[in-house]
């Protein structure tokens, strides 16, 4: 069974809540008692119909005031896979927390109010969309009973659209137009004879079939040391494993191995997982494994196969989102932990900062809560990093703050 | 049994597993919040195939309420001795004798909320800076909120507003003097998830949650199981029928179904048509609207 992951974003009044209502409506994936939670609730804000948006907007604060501002994570299934949605605040300031809500989903739902078509907020929604990469874009174009189901509306917004997608990565890649109406259900789940003119999927048929990219096994091999396991008992008494989840490729029983940052090589005796011995093991697998030789492995090294051996850094160029209320400036020094590493860095340059809804680029000295702009980092040994473009799991890294302990920022390695 | 409602997504465990061994690796002492419910069993069988052929490098703390169910309690003890795991209980009675918590009154009395502090004091005690807990985002709306690794002050309390992000698998554990984190590995699980784990894995479970005869009361259109810890009314007559348990909590805030359900597949198939919710069955979370957001911010995991 697989699962998919899909991230929406929306304004406040995209109607983002109540389509992922009406998803989970749909799919009858709303138990009675919640129903009836939700029909009182309507009720005591002196709502005449059933607000299908109080259902994920679950903290006091956000439904005090009526918008989402924390990711929640909200789960479907159908008799054909799970699906995980992270639901994400539209605005600006929460700018950090859609990059969050955006870096596991292999799906990104933008929606588009059919009155406004494009509005600020889309232009973050999807430079996000580009900046992490995800595989598949899908644009919902709601609120169509409001404009009459016109398509010319629909077409007007979708080649507006289209205007947005040149030079980017997805411009050869499908990219799905639907017109819904989220209030009414119209499109989501079922057709709707309204929309009689468009001839596409509805939003989950549409999603139902999207195929999974296997990219992560094709990419180089990475597998960062999590954790060693030396049980010293009596039964496995030389036992020496090194556990973690494989990031990227694979790794085979019997093949040669190299060890970073020391470069030691040696080759795999077995893969395990649990009591089972694999022969093989691939991207995303937690697994343990034994190596022929006794070599000086702990958390933080990364093994890799010889046929791709990635360049050790110790000065990085790299795209971030900044994500604390203190504002970097360069000389700044943090941890940047990448996979199982920690490692201690400093800011040598900002080079610019962007404006992420025109694209335009600003030379700046500092980088506040929510921008996203170019640095280029020093650190005290060298990174074992991918590029992001060439191997997505293994180019990202956070920074933590060495005082305060926060994850304050997010990159992508150029 | 073909329909791939009764697979269990792999990828959670591989998720759930990494997630253990970066607690293991971050946190100097780590423990893990057993209840004996399904989802702390869940949490044991993770933690046994995370590790292996190692020994799980944590305990278990309980916090006993003294309102367990006496099912719960045996298992409990039979899962640690075979798996020879190291368990510690604090008792939510000593906090009351030492006058820390006031016993609710009245028919709706139970102990869940005075546990939160037993809890706290024990974290306290023993110093553990990290504790995983079987916490589900699926199970209420307030936890669909919830971090992996979900940073508590001194004081035990959630911040839902200043929550660090959590980006891609990269988790952040450190931590400031006097801070402990609340781990949750399986966040991305949901109910029919955890029973299809149970059923591939073969995991024994407390005899509660399969059918049984058992002395109950009906009140506001629930079932409760009569104990000599419910506080009843004089109308509240008890009588025999044969239920079992979908959630396990204490008995004065766990209500049974109406069930034959005997076997796993049963209750799986009883799930998939179940038209309430697994907290619907948790007295403590129709207190109020944000009963579960509150209970958080205090200190509850």
């Amino acid at each position: 069974m697989d699962v998919l992951r899909i991230t929406t974003s929306g304004s406040v009044d995209d109607g983002k809540s109540t389509l992922i209502g009406r998803l989970l409506y749909d799919t009858k994936s709303i138990t009675q008692d919640k129903m009836e939670a939700l029909q009182a609730a309507s009720k005591r804000k002196g709502l005449d119909f059933t607000d299908l948006s109080l259902l994920t907007d679950g903290l006091i604060a956000e439904r005090e005031q009526g918008i989402t501002i924390d990711v929640a994570h909200i789960y479907f299934s159908t008799p054909n896979r799970k699906y995980i949605i992270a639901d994400t605040p539209g605005h600006f300031e929460y700018t950090r927390n859609m990059v969050t809500g955006a870096s596991t989903a292999q799906v990104s739902l933008i929606l588009i109010d059919a009155r406004k078509g494009i509005v600020e907020q889309t232009y973050r929604h999807y430079f996000i969309a580009c900046m992490l990469r995800i595989p598949h874009l899908v644009v919902c174009i709601n609120k169509m009973d409001l404009v009459e189901y016109d398509e010319a509306r629909f077409n007007q917004i979708v080649e507006d659209f289209q205007q947005l997608l040149k030079g980017s990565h997805y411009e050869d890649k499908v990219v799905k137009f639907i017109p819904i109406s989220s209030l009414y259900g119209e499109n989501v789940v079922t057709r709707t004879d309204k929309i009689g003119w468009y001839k596409g999927q509805p939003l989950l048929e549409y999603l139902e079939a999207i195929q999974f990219d296997q990219d992560d096994k094709q990419h180089p091999a990475r597998f960062p040391v999590q954790y060693v396991i030396r049980p010293k008992t009596e039964q496995h008494h030389d036992f020496r494993g090194f556990a973690g989840k494989v990031a990227s490729g694979s790794f085979h029983k019997g093949a040669e191995i190299v060890s970073l940052p020391n470069g030691q090589r040696s080759r795999i005796k077995t893969i395990e997982q649990f009591d089972r011995q694999l022969d093989a093991a691939h991207a995303t697998e937690s697994i343990v494994i034994t190596l022929e030789d006794e070599i000086d492995i702990s958390r933080g090294n990364l093994l890799v196969t010889p046929d791709a051996i990635p360049e050790g850094k110790k000065e990085l160029t790299a795209q971030i989102c900044w994500m604390d209320q203190q504002k970097l400036t360069s000389g700044k020094t943090c941890l940047l932990q990448h996979g199982a590493n920690r490692i201690k860095a400093k800011v040598q340059q900002l080079h610019h900062v962007i404006e992420v809804t025109t694209g335009r680029v600003e030379e700046k000295t500092e980088m506040g809560l929510n921008d996203i702009g170019r640095i280029t980092l020093r650190t005290a040994q060298p990174v074992f990093a991918d590029s992001y473009q060439a191997n997505p799991a293994n180019g990202t890294f956070i920074l933590v703050d060495e005082f305060s302990n926060a994850t304050v920022a997010v990159g992508f390695v150029e | 049994m073909s329909s791939i409602q009764w697979q269990f997504p792999r990828a959670l465990e591989d998720e759930a597993i990494y997630i253990l061994r970066e607690t293991a690796a971050q946190f100097e002492r780590p423990a893990i919040l057993f209840s004996g419910g399904k989802d702390s069993i869940t949490l044991v069988r993770l933690a046994q195939k995370a590790f292996y052929p190692g020994k799980i490098p944590f305990p278990l703390l309980h916090v006993d309420t003294g309102h367990n169910f006496p099912e719960t309690i045996e298992f409990r003890d039979w899962l640690v001795e075979s798996l020879g795991l190291e368990l510690i209980v604090r008792n939510v009675q000593d906090s009351i004798d030492q006058g820390k918590v006031k016993e609710e009154t009245g028919k709706y009395a139970s102990r869940n909320a005075l546990q939160t502090v037993t809890l706290l004091d024990a974290i306290e005690e023993l110093k553990f800076d990290a504790c995983i807990g079987g916490a589900r985002r699926d199970e209420e709306k307030a936890r669909a909120k919830e971090r992996i690794f979900s940073v508590r002050d001194e004081f035990g309390q959630w911040n839902a507003k200043i929550q660090r992000p959590e980006l891609f698998d990269m988790l952040n554990g450190k931590i400031n003097i006097g801070e402990n984190v609340r781990v949750f590995p399986i966040s991305n699980w949901t109910e029919l998830d955890v029973w299809n784990y149970i059923r591939e894995e073969e995991l024994k479970i407390p005899s509660i949650y399969f059918s049984h005869e058992r002395e109950i009361i009906e009140r506001d259109g629930m079932y409760w199981p009569y104990s000599p810890f419910l506080n009843t009314t004089e109308d509240e007559i008890p009588f025999r029928s044969k239920v079992r348990f979908r959630t396990v909590g204490d008995m004065t805030c766990t209500a049974a179904v109406q069930s034959d359900a005997d076997k796993l597949e049963d209750i799986i198939r009883e799930i998939l048509a179940a038209k309430i919710s697994e907290r619907g069955a948790r007295i403590d979370d129709k207190r109020s609207e944000a009963a579960m957001e509150k209970r958080k911010q205090a200190g509850y995991f």
